[in-house]
């Protein structure tokens, strides 16, 4: 076989089983985009800023559980692309970024639109290349795709020098596909030592993160709460897991979880920790989170175990294996009927109160009422703010990779990209995104790419006038100045929206909102619904940052 | 920021197998870089062919070292990664020759 590095890229990427990448063309990138054109397998999504392409790969990527790709042309398009980078990073997201360099004679010489991409790159990414010859590239494409999705998933950069593109190599036969490769196996001492402590706990939780949605273990992270009886409560990026609307659920952990869920936890005698990392968020002070329990800890990152917290049973294995060698061998359990009612009693005293959840024009109103309009086939994404801590909070997720938020970056912009590489992906689905008037301008050139693909999103963007979380933080910890977090102009949405070619709903004029929300999610296509939204409004309760999880406000 | 340093009193050496690649020293040294951990001396040579180095690392030992190991276990290009608690002769004898 004889072809350019261009046309090797694109076959390989063909071989990988990607129909659907999203970026914006350069110089640099030129060979690759023409070789691109020719492809009958991949459909190349044109974005209006690289962040976008980069958020959209994720979106793809979060809702399928496979690796997605997004490309990017020198200089300025791959600076573009960091924030997405160093986002999927964070919350483990396998993507798989291609930069055009500048000619590699060329590198070093501060040549038109050359960044040090790899350098940049080096510390948000799971690994990275710098391209040096055309013969690497059989070698490094499947590689990528290797290490993207094996073990703990993350991004990946593949930087290629134009000359590389261009040239020409001739080869024998197709390298195989990258695929992610086994993961470790823990002992069977070890597996004994942990189902001993979880047979003896008088008072357990489960603790599931994103790594059981990565995974693909949420049926058996399901199966262990309930055979085992086991209170269960879930971290941001794990919601969904669990359904709403399961006995054993407490709901999500920490900074904004429920009174009872972190009461619970400052109880409980073991922490089973499935594919979480004791993230600051989830965990509040450290030294006093589950003060008086032991600790078994699943996950498939060793670098995870005893980071934060001391396991007393460390398991390093691929959390769906290991939850597959335990769950047979559950014994007899301790007797658990007095800390179930402890937590029954604990529900009834301390839940979330989700105030106004049956009023419409109120945030959690909107967030019920929006999920009843999408049906339960929806996805949600969401951008970054107090929209985002209420929609975790009200909306009724049941499904694993239902849920697609920026939780370790807490990136605002995030939530429209990430709701179109959503909808590229599952086509089928409607998906909505709950935005914020500050986040929604992060992106909002996507909205152009959003037409230009006519998608099933929904945009509900609760407007407050002002970037709300940080107003909350000023009001509640910093004497009530409010400096530089409420918007002295704003545009017209919808009629920005409209000039977008998008459809639009103001629920401020609208009469019946459940019905204008149906009306809304009748027709498929692009809709942005607007929403005026209290700015008194606080998300709670409220762990204060740096405190216990037990001393939380409001709520 | 610049305030005059001392070197560690108790330091350890991390012995890295890599792949020899222009690339591999920013991700080795970056890892350590990032979580303020200040490489005290760095020696690194290729291996046989060239193929792969070693890289020794001359590191302060404290609890931050277990976490560093498992950090540059996890780099692509790290192939093995040995603990020395009470050092290694190469730095003994570069610091001879060093004078
Ligand atoms: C890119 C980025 N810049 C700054 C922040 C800090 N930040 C967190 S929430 C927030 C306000 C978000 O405002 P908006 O999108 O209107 O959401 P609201 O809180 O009002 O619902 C800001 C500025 C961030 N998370 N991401
Ligand atoms: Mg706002």
């Amino acid at each position: 076989m004889k072809m350019t590095g261009a046309e090797l890229i694109i076959r390989l990427l063909e071989r990988q089983g990607i129909t659907t990448v999203a970026g914006i063309p350069g110089g640099a990138i030129l060979p690759l985009y023409d070789a691109l054109g020719a492809s009958t397998q991949i459909r190349h999504v044109l974005t209006r800023h690289e962040q976008g392409a980069g958020f959209i790969a994720q979106g793809m990527a979060r809702a399928s559980g496979q690796a997605a790709v997004c490309l990017a042309s020198s200089g300025p398009g791959a600076t573009n692309l960091i924030t997405a980078i160093a986002d999927a990073r964070l919350d483990s997201i396998p993507v798989v970024c291609i930069t055009g360099q500048v000619p590699s004679a060329m590198i070093g010489t501060d040549a038109f639109q050359e960044v040090d991409t790899y350098g940049l790159t080096v510390p948000i990414t799971k690994h990275n290349f710098l391209v040096d010859s055309v013969e690497e590239l059989l070698d490094v494409v499947p590689r990528a795709f290797r290490i993207a999705l094996s073990g703990r998933p993350g991004p990946v950069l593949i930087d290629v020098p134009k000359d590389i593109q261009n040239a020409t190599i001739e080869f024998d036969e197709w390298p195989q596909p990258g695929c992610a490769e086994p993961a470790p196996q823990p002992a069977d001492t070890a597996l004994a030592a942990a189902l001993a402590l979880i047979a003896q706990a008088q008072r357990p939780i489960l603790y599931l993160g994103g790594g059981v949605v990565h995974a693909g273990a949420a049926p058996l992270a399901r199966e262990l709460a309930e055979t085992a009886g086991l209170p269960t409560v879930m971290t941001l990026m794990a919601l969904g897991t669990l359904p709403e609307t399961h006995l054993l659920q407490l709901g999500m952990l920490g900074m904004h979880g429920a009174r009872c869920t972190n009461l619970a936890l400052a109880e409980c005698d073991l922490l089973i920790a499935v594919g979480a990392r004791f993230d600051d968020r989830a965990t509040g002070k450290v030294a006093e989170f589950c003060p008086n329990a032991a600790i078994v800890h699943i996950d498939i990152d060793a670098s995870e175990l005893d980071k934060i917290k001391t396991a007393h049973v460390a398991l390093n294995g691929d959390v769906r294996e290991v939850l597959g060698r335990l769950l047979p061998r559950l014994g007899a359990q301790a007797d658990r009927r007095a800390w179930l009612a402890r937590i029954g009693e604990l529900k009834r005293d301390f839940p979330l109160k989700l105030d106004g959840r049956h009023n419409p024009r109120h945030h959690y109103g909107l967030i019920r009422a929006t999920a009843r309009a999408a049906g339960p086939a929806a996805i949600v994404t969401t951008d970054v703010g107090q929209h985002q801590m209420w929609a975790a909070q009200a909306y009724p997720l049941d499904r694993p990779r239902q849920w697609l938020t920026s939780g370790g970056l807490g990136t605002m912009g995030f939530g429209l990209p990430a709701a179109i590489g959503a909808a590229l992906a599952e086509p089928q689905r409607p998906v909505v995104c709950f935005s914020g008037d500050g986040s929604i301008l992060m992106n909002i050139q996507e909205l152009a790419t959003l037409a230009e693909e006519d998608l099933d999103v929904k945009i509900v963007l609760f407007n407050n006038g002002a970037l709300g979380l940080v107003h909350q933080q000023q009001t509640l910890f910093y004497g009530g100045r409010l400096n530089a977090s409420v918007f002295r102009g704003q545009p017209d949405f919808v009629r920005l929206a409209q000039a977008f070619g998008i459809r639009t709903i103001d629920l401020d004029a609208e009469p019946d909102v459940p019905d204008a929300l149906a009306a809304a999610f009748a027709e498929r296509g692009p809709c942005l619904i607007h929403a005026t939204i209290g700015l008194e409004e606080k998300v709670y309760p409220m762990v204060p940052p740096g405190a216990a999880n037990t001393d939380m406000i409001g709520g | 920021m610049n305030a005059t340093r001392t070197v560690p009193a108790a330091l350890a050496v991390l012995e890295l197998t890599v792949n020899n690649h222009p690339g591999v020293m920013s991700h080795v040294c970056g890892l350590f870089a990032r979580r303020a951990c200040n490489v005290e001396g760095i020696i690194c040579l290729p291996l046989g062919d060239g193929a792969r180095s070693r890289i020794w690392l001359q590191v302060p030992d404290t609890d931050k070292l277990e976490p560093m190991t498992r950090q540059a276990r996890k780099l692509e290009d790290v192939l093995e990664v040995i603990r020395h608690p009470d050092g290694h002769p190469v730095f003994a004898q570069l610091g001879a020759a060093v004078g």
